[in-house]
């Protein structure tokens, strides 16, 4: 569905099914470059099993309207009045990559927002290599060749999608390709720029899940444990899933795992 | 091509498929099988509606298919693909995806016979009207296309002329007016050109020809470039409104890169039907594996016969691109960089008997109706793959009466040479008469 969010027209991507405010919902923030889309799986599965699914395009991205916004924090900002345009209190959080560190940050500053918060292939800090912040600014097929190139586990470069008949990294350049010029390179200069993760992770207190790809090059587990290590506040601590054979696409290459361990996330809560 | 690490030689071996995990296989397993278990109802429920991956029935998916499906996309660097029966399935698939009754589409009129009957003579009855139009007149596209125009559509080498389509021109216009264009690649395959690179949004094969190379199995596939955008152009109400059929699907929402594919599956493949058996798909996967190598070693041998035939005493004139004679020529070294492939036609002195008297005196080229075997194949269109076509239409696509067109393949060029001179001689003897 569209809706108006601060006064731009936003695509709110609910699943296959109404959203239904009544439910209990369920944030999907995706990831630099990227849109919506992809959270299918998952989106679709949580909203056919009782939850109502927003997943943004955030600003700038995909069908919304506006320009990408320059910082995680102002992203967090939208987030939170994103629930007020579908009139929803509180919300389970999750978000991949990028979008985990908007998850993150708006769970900090809105508290009162977040049910739960469920980080998908994330690191605080999460610095860009120069030659790809580079690349996306100047030569943006390069970019994406490079982010394909490090979001992939080496099978995964090869294709077998578990989705079938889709090439993934095709997808992957594709979907990167249809966002605005300026829009990854936007993207990429807020993950870089953002320094609050680790201090944001610190004031949580709601139920955290942590998805880890086994095989991430773009947020590897030892680039990740300073974030999950700084979730000091979170009551029984944070749940931690790591996913086996999977790189930093976690969502296209083990959707079902990705889906599993959401849903898992909130059935135990 | 910046998708992937990977060269064609490379994705051509490997694309689509990793090893085996149950068995390890290295080869890609065939999955003979119509139906896939369920491991539990709610595991059912959840593969019908797209919350999972996975396969449920093989009309609409199959392992085997899906590697064959990767692998082709890979190679011409789209999102994804769909292999279904045959060419003419894939042309259809793509057609019926688009548009119903109503629709309209501009195409070459040099196109493969078969997809000219299917555009002129059949999906009239179903209320699709096709205008052909002369590849090489971008105004003649432009001029062709009316409100109800959905789709702009050509051969990369157009049957049996060998006109080279101006992909970049022609695919600009069909933007213009918010349409995808379709590119028939059956004759080039991705080694000589990739169309998506090139402006095309959508790409068919007859998998038959050059993909297989061997000739034992007759499919076809259907890749989607994932760059039009559905929404933006607004002339699509099958992909960018909810499908009733189908869950109330919004394809382009669901997703903007895959909703075509998404619709040609779930839709056209499970309704229509024509899919592709997966012995066919592991018979087209074997055949991939060597398509680099042999697509070069095609343009060699072709080179080789082209330069034989060309200015030879009994044949009037050669039309392959790749001679600096044919009206494409600057397009083909422009588009067609590694070579245009290996099909070719001549037109004989003597006409009509000439051209019975050339193919009866062959002994290496096949007298088939077919194009792009590992074997060299000889037929004479006049006679057969368009003699449904008036005089007149087989002038406007450049045919004549004693043209002969040749599929050359990878015997010995010194074989196929000698055997040419046979039917040379022949003519030439007939023409003494
Ligand atoms: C250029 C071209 N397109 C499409 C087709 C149709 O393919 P199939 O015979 O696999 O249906 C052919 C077959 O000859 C062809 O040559």
């Amino acid at each position: 569905m569209d809706l108006d969010v601060l006064g731009q027209r936003t695509r709110l991507y609910t699943g296959g099914r109404a959203f239904d405010r009544r439910l209990p919902a369920v944030v999907l923030v995706h990831g630099a470059g990227h849109d919506h889309s992809v959270w299918n799986h998952q989106a679709r599965h949580l909203a056919h099993h009782g939850f109502g699914v927003l997943a943004p395009d955030l600003p700038g991205h995909g069908a919304s309207a506006g320009q990408p916004l320059a910082s995680i924090e102002a992203l967090a900002d939208w987030l939170a009045a994103v629930l007020d345009a579908v009139g929803v209190e509180r919300a389970t959080l999750a978000g991949h990559s990028m979008g985990s560190l908007i998850a993150l940050e708006a769970a900090a500053r809105h508290p009162a927002r977040a049910a739960a918060l469920a980080l998908i292939g994330s690191a605080a800090p999460m610095p860009v290599a120069p030659v790809l912040q580079e690349a996306a600014e100047t030569d943006r097929p390069k970019a994406h060749g490079m982010i394909n190139q490090w979001s992939y586990t080496p099978a995964s470069h090869l294709g077998a999608s578990p989705a079938p008949g889709l090439w993934l990294p095709g997808a992957n350049a594709r979907l990167m390709g249809h966002q605005h010029a300026g829009v990854l390179a936007t993207d990429l200069a807020a993950c870089n720029a953002y320094q609050h993760g680790q201090q944001a992770a610190a004031e949580i207190r709601c139920p955290t899940l942590l998805i880890y790809g086994e095989r991430d090059q773009m947020t590897p587990a030892r680039a990740a444990r300073p974030l999950r290590e700084a979730f000091t506040a979170v009551p029984g601590g944070t749940r931690v899933v790591t996913l086996p054979a999977t790189g930093h696409a976690l969502m296209a290459e083990a959707p079902d795992g990705v889906t599993d361990a959401l849903r898992g996330f909130l059935a135990a809560r | 091509m910046t998708t992937t690490p990977y060269g064609r030689e490379t994705l051509a071996l490997h694309a689509g498929q990793s090893p085996d995990p149950t068995h390890g296989s290295r080869a890609a397993p065939i999955h003979f099988t119509t139906s896939y278990v369920f491991p539990d109802a709610d595991r059912a429920a959840e593969l019908f509606n797209l919350e999972r991956p996975g396969h449920v029935y093989s009309r609409i998916s199959n392992p085997t298919n899906a590697v064959l499906e990767e692998r082709v996309a890979a190679l011409e660097d789209g999102v994804g693909a769909v292999a279904c029966a045959s060419g003419q399935a894939a042309l259809h698939l793509a057609i019926a995806t688009l548009m119903g009754a109503g629709g309209h589409i501009v195409a070459s009129r040099s196109l493969y016979g078969g997809s000219h009957n299917l555009l002129g003579y059949t999906l009239p009855r179903f209320g699709i009207a096709t205008t052909f139009v002369d590849p090489r007149d971008p105004d003649a596209w432009r001029a062709a296309v009316r409100p109800e125009t959905r789709l702009f559509f050509g051969e990369s080498l157009g049957n049996p002329g060998l006109d080279v389509l101006d992909i970049p021109s022609v695919s600009a216009i069909a933007h213009e007016h918010r349409v995808p264009l379709l590119v028939d690649a059956t004759l080039v395959s991705p080694c000589l050109q990739r169309p998506l690179e090139l402006g095309a949004d959508l790409v068919m094969h007859s998998a038959t020809k050059f993909l297989g190379g061997h000739g034992v199995a007759v499919g076809g596939v259907v890749v989607d470039g994932g760059r039009f955008d559905w929404e933006a152009s607004g002339l699509f109400p099958t992909l960018t409104e909810p499908y009733d059929g189908f869950h109330g699907m919004d394809f382009a929402e669901e997703s903007p890169v895959t909703a075509f594919l998404l619709r040609t599956r779930r839709e056209g493949l499970r309704d229509f039907g024509a899919c592709l058996s997966p012995m066919n798909a592991f018979q087209l996967l074997q055949g991939l594996e060597t398509l680099p190598l042999r697509m070069r070693a095609h343009v060699d041998n072709a080179r080789a016969v082209v330069a034989h035939l060309d200015g030879h005493a009994v044949v009037e004139r050669v039309s392959y691109p790749g001679l600096e004679s044919h009206p494409d020529h600057d397009l083909a070294a422009r588009l067609l960089p590694f070579g245009c492939g290996s099909i070719l036609s001549f037109e004989l002195k003597g006409g009509r008997p000439a051209g019975r008297a050339f193919i009866e005196a062959l002994k290496l080229f096949s007298h088939l109706a077919n194009v792009g075997d590992a074997k060299s194949l000889v037929i004479h269109p006049a006679s057969t793959t368009h003699f449904r076509m008036s005089a007149a239409d087989l002038a406007a696509s450049g045919i004549g009466e004693g043209t002969v067109r040749l599929s050359v393949g990878l015997e010995s060029a010194g074989d196929l040479i000698a055997d040419l001179d046979r039917g040379l001689h022949a003519v030439a003897k007939l023409l003494k008469e």
